[in-house]
């Protein structure tokens, strides 16, 4: 008895699914590729010693989503949604590329002056301006959202096509190489043997936790999200909530976009963070969170994302060309939805609870 | 009236929902060439019985006829086609495209597939023009006022889908006079065309104005049909609040005046409060140690007052002096700050938040004084959970059970736990007690009035006379958004019906 009360109460965590999905996953590959968890130690010029393999690259990579995901928790609580997430990745890129280069304006450069390992601005300043840019952005889609009371996917829709034009006018249009080396530390350093990118993830995952858990700022999202009317009535400014997550959402979008660049050495408007706003909804609906706003769980919605480069990690090892990686993921959207139906939960806790009471009536 | 022919008759309507009976028994008979309203507090069931009528309920019991002949109605585009059509407040056209297409829609006139645009005006405007209103059918249709709006879609409902009954839902609560009289004007001419008329309001001037018969739904049960040349106005509302006159006649107000208010300072007071579209300016004094009853039906500017002292409206008239100081910022959180809290009238969608726990629902007005950054620990949060808990005696499994699985009686008491423990100095209910039972009402009552004796200025909104008149010391009565009467003490529940009907 109190064996299926502990499992229910596992069942009914957020993280469960998420988990169960991973682990699918995973297993899939140690049956299918057994050389997938394979981890080495390597000693790389610049960063010295560090561990590489499947596992590593999925963290890395996926660090940006994680982040991204972390973000697009908090709006998608208080019932909306930001689709220009993928748009402030690039505007945060294209900043630090500028920032980096002296190419501001069209004044004449030489080639030599370009490629310098060297920067036009302190590191410091670069990731402040980075920072403040993706708040900023975030700030007008809180605004758009909150006070003009324009619907949520509508209001971001506006920064998700205007973001990629800003993006390039910053870069002048140009695709802009970086090639100032404590840049690259972000996407390609390594602290005690493991990337950079998982330490950002992990601090950035417990500030926002202590930030939303340990005020009331978590209870007043997800108040909100199940109902903005009850919720002003009690003496809720919503308005300021909603504005906060918002806010929150581009500040993430903004170390994805720092993070990304550095590991591609590159600024590019049109493709930085292509598509990362879907994926992060992805990433959100998989970690357990309503679309339509309530309990949310960020940890939950990292987890997804980790679900999600685990996945893209397996199809590029399998060797499904590139060009098909999209249908693949579309495979994996429809197996979420489905797993994810009130459909299939009812059948499968009916499962659960009738393996439950025969393993009772048997003791 | 003797060769009045039924073009409707619904017999023993009854109609369950889980755990409720929305209709037991009703009979309902419409006659052709007659506009009959159909009056109840909420809750009476008239939306049910129209629903069932239109087809998006289907009865657990009883029959319709429709001219004499039994008919199953299976959905709302089924009563369309048997000629039952219905208008509601909302318009649902569409204002891009223009009146003719909107009335025309589906039914265009083609020629070899395409529509034919001139014959297509031609005949719109015909059909408005039985109207006799003034409209040019090419342009479009967001073009006109809502009143014409509401004709147009009469105008519809009477060409393309040939309507013999029409139901008009609240159509007037968005129209001023003039429009209302001017879909009057629009109603009696179809009424003499011969068409059955169903309309459904609450402003009680305007059945008197424009109905024939009169039925009155209470609690899902049929009052009765009424000649509205023959049924004082007194009366109606008697009979939609279920009271007999003749019995409250031996009645009268047992409560005693409390002790002489006049040298006292009030300690909210609005003067001239008031917000276009929604309440005439009202002169309103509330008191510490004393419970303000609102007497007045749906509609007449009860829960718009509450709003206003609330501040989530702000009024266009008139100041509000809270403690003596003018009031100038109006939201729920300045009011919070203010010492006033309300618990509002739809519990659901404006009071609980469902799917958090029972004591995150206690104590989010406290932590939204409390503001973003000073959250009450865990233990801080259970003891004051715990504590209204067991002084509401709310019935839950555990503090962390989710309110949505509460029972009403207990949600509300949940939103009365969340506003006690804030502290306030001036609480206003508005229907507390509806929709919940028996045992649960006493109780609300009971601790309403403990709150004031403990010195807290309560106001006690409700459409229920007998609870109004149990816990106040005094009585504001409320019709037609306008403040009518206000009694101190001695007050029997005829005279109140009579305020709130308009008749001395």
């Amino acid at each position: 008895m109190k064996k299926t009360a502990l499992l229910k109460k596992i069942r009914d965590s957020q993280l469960f699914w998420p988990l169960v999905a991973w682990v699918l996953i995973l297993i899939f590959n140690a049956i299918v590729e057994p050389g997938f968890f394979r981890l080495g130690i390597i000693e790389d010029p610049v960063y010295g010693k560090h561990l590489y393999g499947n596992l590593i690259d999925i963290f890395n990579n996926g660090a940006p989503l994680m982040l991204v995901a972390i973000g697009m928790t908090l709006v998608i609580a208080t019932g909306g949604v930001d689709l220009s997430v993928g748009a402030v990745i690039a505007i945060s890129a294209a900043m630090g590329a500028v920032l980096i280069n002296p190419a501001l304006g069209n004044q004449l450069i030489t080639n030599d002056i370009l490629t310098r390992n060297a920067t036009n601005t302190p590191l410091p300043l670069i990731i402040l301006a980075d920072l403040a840019a993706g708040t900023l952005c975030g700030l007008w889609n809180g605004l758009l959202v909150s006070r003009a009371r324009i619907q949520p996917m509508v209001a971001t829709l506006i920064l998700m096509v205007a973001g990629r034009g800003i993006a390039q006018l910053i870069t002048n249009g140009q695709i802009m190489t970086i090639y100032y080396t404590p840049y690259f530390w972000f996407g390609n350093g390594y602290i005690l043997g493991l990337p950079v990118s998982i330490y950002i993830v992990a601090v950035v995952l417990l500030l926002a936790w202590l930030l939303v858990r340990k005020t009331a700022i978590g209870l007043f999202i997800e108040s909100v999200g199940i109902n903005a009317k009850s919720t002003f009535y009690s003496g809720i400014n919503e308005k300021n909530v909603k504005l906060l997550a918002y806010a929150f959402c581009g500040f993430c979008g903004a170390i994805a976009g720092l993070i990304l660049s550095s590991y591609v050495h590159s600024a590019d408007g049109n493709n930085n963070g292509l598509n990362y706003e879907l994926d992060a909804i992805l990433a959100v609906v998989m970690g357990g969170t309503l679309m339509t706003g309530g309990r949310f769980s960020m940890l939950a919605s990292v987890i997804g994302a980790v679900v999600i480069w685990t996945f893209t990690v397996t199809v590029y090892s399998l060797g499904v060309p590139a060009n098909a990686l999209l249908a693949a993921k579309a495979v994996l959207v429809l197996l979420v939805i489905l797993l994810y139906s009130d459909y299939s939960r009812r059948l499968m806790n009916r499962l659960f609870e009738r393996r439950g009471s025969q393993h009772d009536t048997a003791h | 009236m003797n060769d009045a022919i039924d073009v409707v008759k619904m017999l023993g309507i009854t109609k369950y929902f889980p755990g409720v009976i929305a209709l037991e028994d009703v009979d309902f008979v419409l006659r052709k060439g007659e506009i009959h309203a159909l009056v109840g507090e909420n809750g009476a069931g008239k939306s049910t019985l129209i629903k069932v009528l239109t087809g998006v309920e289907q009865p657990d019991k009883g029959t319709i006829e429709l001219d004499n002949k039994i008919v199953q109605v299976h959905s709302p585009q089924h009563s369309q086609e048997l000629g039952i059509s219905t208008v509601y407040q909302e318009v649902n056209l569409c204002t891009n495209i223009s009146v003719a297409e909107n009335i025309m829609l589906g039914r265009e006139p083609r020629r070899f597939g395409s529509i034919r645009w001139q014959r297509m005006n031609e005949l719109a405007q015909k059909a408005i023009n039985r109207l006799s209103i003034d409209v040019d059918v090419t342009q479009p249709l967001g073009n006109y006022s809502v009143a014409i709006q509401q004709m147009v879609a009469i105008t519809r409902a009477l060409e393309v889908l040939s309507a013999k009954v029409l139901i008009l839902d609240e159509p007037t609560s968005s129209l001023d006079i003039h429009e209302t009289n001017l879909l009057f004007d629009v109603m009696r001419k179809l009424r003499n065309e011969g068409l059955g008329i169903i309309f459904i309001t609450h402003f009680l001037d305007q059945v008197y104005q424009i109905a024939d018969r009169i039925t009155v739904l209470r609690n899902g049960k049929l009052v009765g049909t009424y000649e509205a040349s023959s049924l004082p106005r007194v009366e109606l509302v008697a009979k939609m609040l279920g009271r007999s006159l003749t019995e409250l006649d031996a009645m009268s107000k047992v409560k005693s005046p409390e002790a002489e208010k006049k040298d006292r300072l009030p300690v909210v007071e609005a003067k001239g409060l008031g917000l276009a579209r929604s309440l005439e300016p009202v002169d309103l004094e509330l008191y510490a140690h004393e419970v303000l009853g609102i007497a007045g039906l749906l509609g007449s500017g009860r829960t718009e007052m509450a709003r206003l002292i609330f501040g989530i409206d702000a009024p266009d008239n008139g100041s509000l002096l809270v403690e003596g100081k003018k009031v100038n910022k109006f939201s729920p959180l300045e009011s919070l700050k203010r010492g006033i809290a309300l618990c509002p009238e739809d519990r659901k969608a404006e009071g609980v938040v469902g799917d958090l726990t029972v004591r995150e629902n206690i104590i989010l007005a406290l932590q939204a004084r409390y503001g973003w950054f000073k959250f009450l620990s865990p233990q801080k949060q259970s003891e004051i959970a715990d504590r209204y808990i067991q002084l509401l005696g709310i019935a839950t499994p555990s503090p962390e059970q989710l309110v949505k699985n509460l029972s009403g009686g207990n949600q509300q008491k949940v939103i009365l736990a969340r506003w006690l423990a804030t502290n306030p100095t001036v609480l206003i209910l508005d229907e507390p007690t509806r929709g919940i039972d028996v045992g649960a009402k006493t109780e609300i009552q009971k601790l309403v009035m403990q709150l004031a004796e403990e010195g807290k200025s309560c106001v006690f909104i409700s459409s229920e006379l007998e609870e109004v008149m149990r816990v106040s010391d005094r009585v504001a009565v409320l019709r037609d958004r306008k403040k009518v009467a206000e009694y101190a003490g001695d007050v029997d529940e005829k005279t109140l019906i009579q305020a709130m009907a308009g008749e001395a």
